[in-house]
């Protein structure tokens, strides 16, 4: 929706088809991210797109998926480890 | 659904009571296999870095139980167990996974598919929990919640690009 332009948070409300509180919600989240930005204008505050605020998401992982993200890199280098004691072994026969 | 990736570990939400982790590995999957399978190998990387991993028993076969003791960086200990329920060397592994802080919450049922292309390993990797509440603490975070919002509303977004 808001790939159009800047909006007013009713016509976000509109074309979401959810309740103004829940978009309002979502704005700050998103706010918060950095993905929109927002400056008042009268009494409405209109939203925009920031596209520099794409590239920070890459960075907002869970804790979750660093958790398997370190553990799988730890096996990366485990892995490395018993590929180079296979090759060592046939090296030996 | 809600997808994350960072580097080369992709999490997705399949649904409301299962998370998904898919992972290549540069090794054959007879190689994986070993290294997921193995007490002194798995110990080497289970923790990811996070802590220290203390003791790690595994009687693999089907029916057959396993424990992972772990020392936190604060100190204390954690401890996970559970029990196989199918193993299929180099191919699947299911097992049950119970924190045993919270003995009594339903386990966490986890799969893992391994298939070698070219040399190289893909793990597939399911939780599947009760339900949505269990799956979002795993998840572990209100950010989470707030990561869902996020991506829905950046997926309309770039939709409409």
């Amino acid at each position: 929706v808001l790939a159009l332009g800047e909006r007013p948070v009713n016509d976000l409300v509109a074309a979401l088809e959810l309740a103004q509180p829940q978009v309002s919600k979502h704005l700050k989240v998103l706010r918060e991210v950095g993905l929109v930005e927002v400056r008042g204008d009268g009494r409405q505050r209109m939203y925009r797109i920031n596209g520099n605020g794409l590239k920070p998401i890459h960075d907002w992982v869970s804790a979750f998926e660093r958790t398997w993200s370190a553990r799988f890199d730890a096996l990366d280098a485990v892995l490395e480890e018993l590929k180079e004691k296979e090759i060592g072994d046939d090296d030996d026969q | 659904m809600t997808t994350t990736s960072s580097d080369k570990t992709k999490v997705t939400l399949p649904s409301d009571t299962r998370i998904q982790i898919v992972r290549e590995f540069d090794a054959p999957k007879r190689l994986v296999y070993r290294a997921w399978t193995e007490p002194d190998l798995v110990r080497r990387w289970i923790t990811g870095g996070y802590g220290e991993s203390k003791l790690f028993e595994v009687d693999l076969r089907p029916g057959g139980k396993w424990r992972h003791v772990m020392v936190m960086p604060d100190g204390q200990e954690g401890a996970l167990h559970g029990e196989y329920t199918e193993v299929v060397p180099e191919e699947k592994l299911v097992h049950t996974e119970i924190y045993e802080a919270m003995p009594d919450a339903p386990p966490t049922i986890e799969t893992n598919l391994f298939e070698e292309h070219d040399g190289r390993t893909t793990v597939t990797t399911y939780l599947d929990v009760v339900d949505k509440a269990t799956r979002d603490m795993l998840l572990g975070s209100g950010m989470m919640d707030g990561m869902e919002v996020a991506y829905t509303m950046l997926e309309e977004l770039v939709q409409s690009l």
